[in-house]
């Protein structure tokens, strides 16, 4: 420290060293103790522990399990003795009428084997499922006692749940339940079961190998309109929605840059000398940026209704008062020697502009837009989640019905993905088109700092 | 280039050369402008076909709506400090979000930067895990997370802390990385020598030499959060956004309110993006002054 080297007493010395000491001390106590007091006021004013009982971890439960597992729905309608099967009990995987998979014989007695001894018996009248170590539950749904239920000696198991008109058993194997109109086995597999193909397609269930062989025969263009229809994963849906959503970052971006480059200009000292302009254009950048693109998208959502357009321009309009700081910065340090050179030339305005000021502000103003084109990609997908287009549509819609968690799953891991590979993607492009620039982010970080 | 080696060209060979790569030149920027504007039309119409009303019909009507609320809420002029009282703990709530979630991001992105730097991390061998951490947590957007989290949780702010907190500590990984590469290894030797272990060679060797650059970094993230956190309660996660979105789906003669909102939230970011930037100007130009010293 430059203090030790005047010619102090060392009285002063000492009394300023314990100074120094003391307010490092005060530094380095308070200002952590000062960030738990907060930490510990946002944890009460944020009601954390009233959250553990509003906190739903049921949902928590089906949510996981259901994102990488699913469930086979038999059920038979007690009244007419029909049965169907339907995957995820859903209309778009139902089995055709008369069919069911393997493991379910259909008959007078329809048998489900869930595996592990476990077996439920459809019966004409009676219901039973024989469970192991336990012994066999019958059940007999009647239009008028409701539903009567026979079960082994002993205490009702606490995964028995039994009422007048309904008995439901879980157990690892699966689920049965039984109600005066309608007998239901759930069985539970691993995997995105239909992922390639739905049960209606004449593909469904072919082996890797022999959906090449068909191929080879001349049914690949079936095979894939068969999977890109898909009904229950809807993959033509899903690509059009991250193209819509990289279109709408695309778009976005690049608009805003060309918006701002030309408004740059007239904000910045030495390229308008008009000082009321300057002025004027510098708080419509504040203004815009200031608004913030959720405010953006509201207002333009109500003029072009929901959809991949609004996205844009709320990204457009946004990003234009952003780009515009940085550029009228990066414009307002250039080298006029350049620009001066090129005037010697006997260049007109639009010449200077071209050849002095334009080659010396590329490297900023790309490095800028491949960056923002990375990090809009992620605003796209939050802006269409409230706009209604691309990606964060399909994944709002897929939360909502709460039940296709294993379609959250698959968007979220597409999501991440796709801002993955833009990421990648402009960083590749950054250093291709800006020559020497070994750390790209090292940019921005200088200009954050600057600005 | 001509090829100097091979004699010395005439004034009219180097002339043509010249000529020659400025056209190839020429040619090759205008094929890729041609490219640039027919990606950007053909992007546009396929954008304006998907949305539900075309630009067309919809761009003399995008002041009708601001126009609508602007107007209703002059006519309630007097009711506006009563709405602004009313939605102040609306918006303490985003800024605690934003504050709190940029907190612990800032302690867990610094956690994630020290593991993910060479001759920092504890664990030298899981660099690239700390690494894929982060990129990780930096690629999801705030908004999957917050939905996914009100789903179990139930609404509030603190599944938006929680999104925003996770999407903060990967972006600010990256960047506290990257300051820390910068940083000298001298002083965390020197700990070493004198038997400090590593939380005290971190927090005494490499945390005074990279502190301003990490309080600029996370006080720009406080910028970013405070609009994440705005958005986030759009979706349901409490704060401004949520009333936001309340009063807008009431529909006309709530606008005031609505106006209210706009001029909360406008404020509010203009107001932190002013004050950040003062201070992270202070910080690193102060921080220039420390190192030439």
């Amino acid at each position: 420290m430059s203090t030790f080297a005047t010619n102090l007493t060392i009285d002063e010395l000492k009394a300023e060293a314990d100074h120094l000491f003391s307010r490092k001390r005060l530094v380095n106590f308070g200002l952590p103790s000062l960030v738990l007091t907060y930490l510990i006021y946002v944890f009460f004013a944020f009601d954390v522990p009233g959250l553990a009982e509003r906190a739903n971890w049921e949902n928590g439960k089906t949510l996981v399990a259901d994102s990488y597992s699913y469930k086979t729905h038999i059920e038979r309608d007690n009244r007419t003795g029909e049965i169907s099967a339907a995957i995820e009990g859903e209309r778009k995987g139902a089995y055709p009428a008369g069919e069911a998979p393997d493991w379910v014989t259909l008959g007078e007695t329809t048998v489900i084997d869930l595996e592990d001894g476990h077996v439920v018996r459809f019966g004409p009248r009676t219901v039973e499922y024989d469970i192991p170590g336990y012994g066999t539950v019958r059940a007999t749904p009647t239009r008028v006692a409701g539903v009567q239920a026979e079960l082994p000696a002993g205490d009702v198991p606490d995964w028995i749940n039994i009422s007048k008109n309904r008995m439901a058993i879980t157990t690892d194997a699966g689920r049965l339940t039984v109600t005066r109109n309608r007998s239901e086995v759930f069985r539970y597999f691993t995997g995105w079961e239909l992922y390639f193909f739905t049960l209606d397609s004449p593909y469904y269930g072919k082996s890797f190998p022999q959906l090449v062989g068909l191929a080879a025969n001349g049914e690949a263009g079936a095979i894939l309109n068969d999977f890109w229809t898909n009904k229950m994963w809807r993959h033509q849906d899903v690509a059009w929605a991250i193209f819509e959503t990289i279109l709408m970052a695309f778009l976005g971006t690049l608009g805003a840059g060309m918006v701002a480059l030309p408004l740059a200009f007239l904000a910045t000292r030495n390229f308008n000398p008009l000082r009321s302009v300057r002025f004027l254009t510098r708080r419509v950048f504040d203004f815009v940026r200031g608004v913030d693109a959720l405010i953006w998208t509201v207002v333009l959502a109500r003029a072009f209704g929901p959809g991949p357009l609004t996205g844009a321009l709320a990204i457009l309009v946004t990003d234009t008062g952003t780009f515009g700081k940085i550029f009228s910065e990066a414009l307002e340090n250039v080298d006029q020697k350049q620009v001066e050179g090129v005037q010697s030339t006997g260049a007109n305005a639009p010449q200077r502009y071209r050849f002095g000021v334009i080659p010396q502000v590329t490297p900023v103003l790309l490095s800028q837009l491949l960056y923002f084109l990375e990090s809009n990609t992620r605003s796209a997908t939050v802006i269409g989640a409230i706009t209604g287009g691309g990606i964060g549509l399909l994944l709002t819609q897929a939360i909502i019905t709460q039940k296709d968690w294993e379609e959250v799953a698959y968007y979220i891991v597409l999501i991440i993905l796709m801002v993955m590979l833009m990421d990648w993607f402009s960083g590749w492009l950054r250093r291709r088109l800006i020559q020497g620039e070994t750390a790209p982010r090292r940019k921005k970080a200088k200009l954050v700092k600057a600005s | 280039m001509t090829d100097l080696t091979a004699g010395s060209p005439t004034v009219d060979q180097i002339r043509a050369d010249y000529s020659e790569t400025t056209r190839r030149k020429r040619v090759y920027g205008g094929i890729l402008l041609i490219v640039f504007v027919a990606l950007m039309a053909a992007g546009f119409r396929t954008a304006d076909d998907r949305n539900a009303g075309s630009f067309v019909d919809g761009w003399h009507r995008i002041f009708d709506y601001p126009a609508e609320v602007l107007s209703e809420a002059w006519d309630k002029i007097d009711a506006l400090p009563a709405n602004l009282v009313k939605f102040f703990p609306a918006l303490v709530e985003t800024i605690n979000i934003a504050a709190a979630s940029t907190l612990i991001g800032t302690i867990a992105g610094t956690f994630l930067a020290l593991m993910s730097t060479r001759g920092m991390a504890l664990w030298p061998a899981l660099i690239p895990l700390f690494r894929r951490i982060a990129d990780i947590c930096r690629a999801i957007p705030e908004i999957v997370i917050a939905l996914v989290l009100i789903f179990i949780l139930g609404g509030g702010p603190v599944p938006a802390m929680i999104a925003i907190a996770i999407h903060t500590a990967g972006a600010l990984g990256k960047l506290f990385s990257e300051v820390n590469e910068n940083a000298s290894l001298k002083p965390v030797a020197g700990l070493h020598s004198v038997g400090a272990n590593w939380s005290q060679r971190m927090y005494l060797g490499v945390i005074p030499q990279v502190g301003p650059n990490y309080v600029s970094y996370a006080l720009l993230r406080f910028e970013i959060n405070i609009r994440a956190s705005a958005i986030l309660g759009f979706v349901g996660a409490g704060g401004l956004g949520y009333e936001l979105r309340n009063s807008m789906s009431w529909g006309q003669g709530r606008y005031d309110e609505a106006a209210a909102i706009f001029l909360l939230l406008f404020v509010t970011i203009v107001v932190v993006d002013q004050i950040s930037g003062q201070l992270r100007d202070r910080l690193t130009h102060g921080s220039e002054k420390g190192a030439r010293a």
